[in-house]
């Protein structure tokens, strides 16, 4: 709860509620890929991420 | 206020612990997990900083994360949106890693602290990335007010920014570069081409660039052919990056290889093979280029704030060579760079920058130089414990002076020295503490080091150390720097002359000629990046290399990490034993222990 809350102030302060659709299609999507890879490891060259 | 820093996730993680603004312990976890350069959460690190200091988990009043995830988690949905379909692989590797971990860094703090006591009613901050760089440089530096920099490859949009810091008014942020037109990612994209591993590589790159015969019609087609075709440089020093050439916003590499073949007529240099000429010349071409960006920016900086002083930090501010071209452009009285410079540092400014904000405290510049002995340190039962074990035949100095005698005889009779004393530096430079010293006179040095010691690249220079008073006599005026940031010309009285057709050599005989009476320590274009030893920093290194010039007439010795390629600094007596033991090195020096092979 207090992640969303969270999420939901910085979304408010950056006045940038457009970003909502996309974090929920983003986690939808992104989770899927967690639950079906089970890999979370950064395999980038520079962890821009 | 009792202060936990916290830089995790990326690089170099690390913690840092301040007490009513005063730095009391940092270190960079890679040292505990002996994983260079190591990412993951610094627990060790943590451990280390409260148990030193005798504080408890349960009486620090803020802990500091050096950055804001949410800003960066959106960069991170807007560039994919910006680029989408391109970057879905890079998509779908960084979303569960997202998901696991960097979305939730309170929780995860919160968590990984538990085993160590109970955070839950400690608020957690998070100053920006770049903040806590500009507060990492400015609140350990002599001014009351400065101009600051902070440059690197990218925080959560930023990449570049500067402003004022004031000991009565904090720091203001005037201009910022947003990802993904970013100098540190332009000058790992070379790193990377070249066949350096990206944020670890780049110091070699810096290393290469004078073996460039710089002023050869192919040298100087690679600057050209930067500035036609990769960045467009604007008269404030502001950049913006040829998309067309950089894959690191969504890809899974940093520039396409083929495109960048066909650019520079070269194709991209795999890590083992052979270094050439041409190889020299792109790395001088990125590191002049980088260079005329910088002087741009800082003429701009001073231009906007009138300041006497700049405080330089992020990754770049480790780029010792373009300090130097920075610093000799007298825009500035004097340039500060604190010796963590880099995102291990981001764990002592974000607890810095926090202590200034919460504390409404007014800094007034150190009055001392900054300690950056701030890591481990051993106890001589340790050490006793380790050579009984070892069965080691061993000599004990009782006191500070004949131990610095014994030491300085083994150097002047070529021995190569681990030394390792008091507390660990920290910072990615050894600064004399853990450090391996030899004679800086012997022209066979530099290649015994690097191949029979280091295991490293033969081309790569060695640093010298100099005691501040002798500065003068080996080398030409410019910045004394006490954490090897700078570098600095060798003497005209100790320089030799260059053969005719010098310039044509290959780069090993490059290399091999003798450029000073210093050769170990003398870089291809005569420059070396100094460590002044400053006796009020470290005395007893102090002492060693007065009694090394009291025995030779020679006041400088090499000073180089105690470590081999590709390994973290040494944290332990075990550790310094073991890479004593596997290594050439002929003597150990733990704290007033001195073992022999």
């Amino acid at each position: 709860m207090e992640f969303l809350k969270e999420l939901f102030l910085f979304l408010k302060e950056r006045k940038k509620w457009w970003l909502m659709p996309l974090i929920i299609i983003f986690l939808i999507f992104g989770a899927l890929i967690f639950f079906t890879s089970g890999s979370a490891l950064a395999p980038f060259i520079y962890t821009l991420f | 206020m009792k202060i936990l820093g916290i830089s995790a996730y990326y690089h170099d993680s690390a913690a840092a612990i301040i007490e009513n603004g005063n730095v009391l312990f940092a270190a960079q976890e890679e040292r505990f997990t002996r994983v260079k350069n190591d990412a993951s959460f610094p627990e060790n690190a943590i451990k280390f900083c409260l148990s030193e200091s005798g504080i408890d988990l349960g009486d620090i009043d803020i802990i500091s994360f050096y950055e804001k995830p949410f800003l960066k988690f959106e960069r991170l949905l807007e560039t994919y949106y910006a680029y989408a379909p391109l970057g879905f692989k890079s998509f779908a590797k960084a979303i569960p890693v997202w998901l696991k971990e960097k979305l939730f860094i309170k929780q995860n703090i919160r968590k990984s602290l538990k085993s160590i006591g109970n955070v839950d009613n400690i608020p957690i901050s998070f100053p920006e990335h770049h903040l806590s760089h500009a507060a990492s440089s400015f609140y350990t530096s002599p001014f009351k007010k400065s101009a600051f920099l902070s440059i690197d490859g990218v925080g959560e949009w930023t990449t570049t920014s500067y402003g004022i810091a004031c000991g009565e008014k904090g720091i203001e942020i005037m201009g910022e570069l947003h990802f993904p037109d970013s100098l540190g990612l332009f000058y790992s994209s070379f790193t990377y081409f070249l066949g350096f591993e990206v944020n670890k590589g780049e110091y070699k790159m810096m290393g290469l660039a004078p073996y460039s015969n710089s002023s050869s019609e192919r040298a100087q087609q690679f600057i050209k052919t930067i500035k036609d075709n990769l960045v467009d440089i604007e008269s404030d020093g502001s950049i913006q990056l040829n998309r067309k050439y950089f894959e690191y916003p969504v890809g899974l590499r940093m520039v396409d290889p083929q495109k960048w073949a066909k650019l520079f007529g070269i194709k991209q240099r795999l890590p083992e093979e052979k270094l050439e000429q041409v190889h020299a010349d792109l790395a001088f071409a990125a590191q002049s280029v980088l260079e005329e960006i910088l002087v741009k920016i800082i003429r701009f900086i001073k231009q906007e704030t009138n300041e006497q002083y700049l405080c330089l930090s992020g990754g770049v501010a480790l780029n010792c060579v373009a300090n130097s071209v920075l610093f000799n452009q007298d825009l500035f009285e004097d340039i500060f760079v604190q010796p963590a410079a880099g995102d291990a540092g981001g764990a002592l400014g974000a607890a810095l920058a926090v202590a200034h904000i919460k504390e409404d405290r007014i800094f007034d510049g150190l009055h001392k130089p900054f300690n950056p002995y701030l890591g481990s340190r051993c106890s001589d039962n340790d050490i006793e414990r380790l050579l009984q074990k070892h069965k080691c035949n061993y000599r004990y100095y009782s006191s500070n002076e004949e131990l610095t005698e014994a030491t300085a005889q083994l150097i002047a009779s070529k021995k190569v020295v681990g030394w390792f004393r008091g507390r660990t530096e920290f910072g990615p430079r050894a600064l004399g503490n853990r450090s391996i010293l030899a004679d800086a006179s012997d022209p066979e040095m530099q290649y015994k080091l690097n191949m029979k010691i280091k295991f490293r690249e033969g081309f790569r220079p060695f640093a010298p150390a100099v005691c501040e008073e002798d500065f003068d006599t080996y080398f030409e005026a410019g910045k004394h720097s006490y954490y090897m940031l700078f570098t600095n010309n060798v003497k005209q009285s100790i320089k030799k002359e260059l053969p005719e057709g010098f310039h044509s050599f290959g780069l090993d005989e490059k290399r091999n000629f003798i450029k000073s009476d210093l050769p170990a320590i003398t870089h291809i274009d005569y420059s070396a990046r100094v460590q002044v030893v400053k006796k009020d920093i470290n005395p007893v290194f102090w002492s060693l290399i007065k009694s090394y010039q009291k025995q030779t007439g020679i006041g400088v010795v090499i000073n180089t990490s105690f470590n081999v390629k590709d390994e973290p600094i040494v944290n332990t007596p075990e550790e310094a034993y073991a890479c004593f033991m596997k290594s050439g090195m002929d003597a150990l020096v733990l704290e007033n222990y001195i073992v022999e092979k």
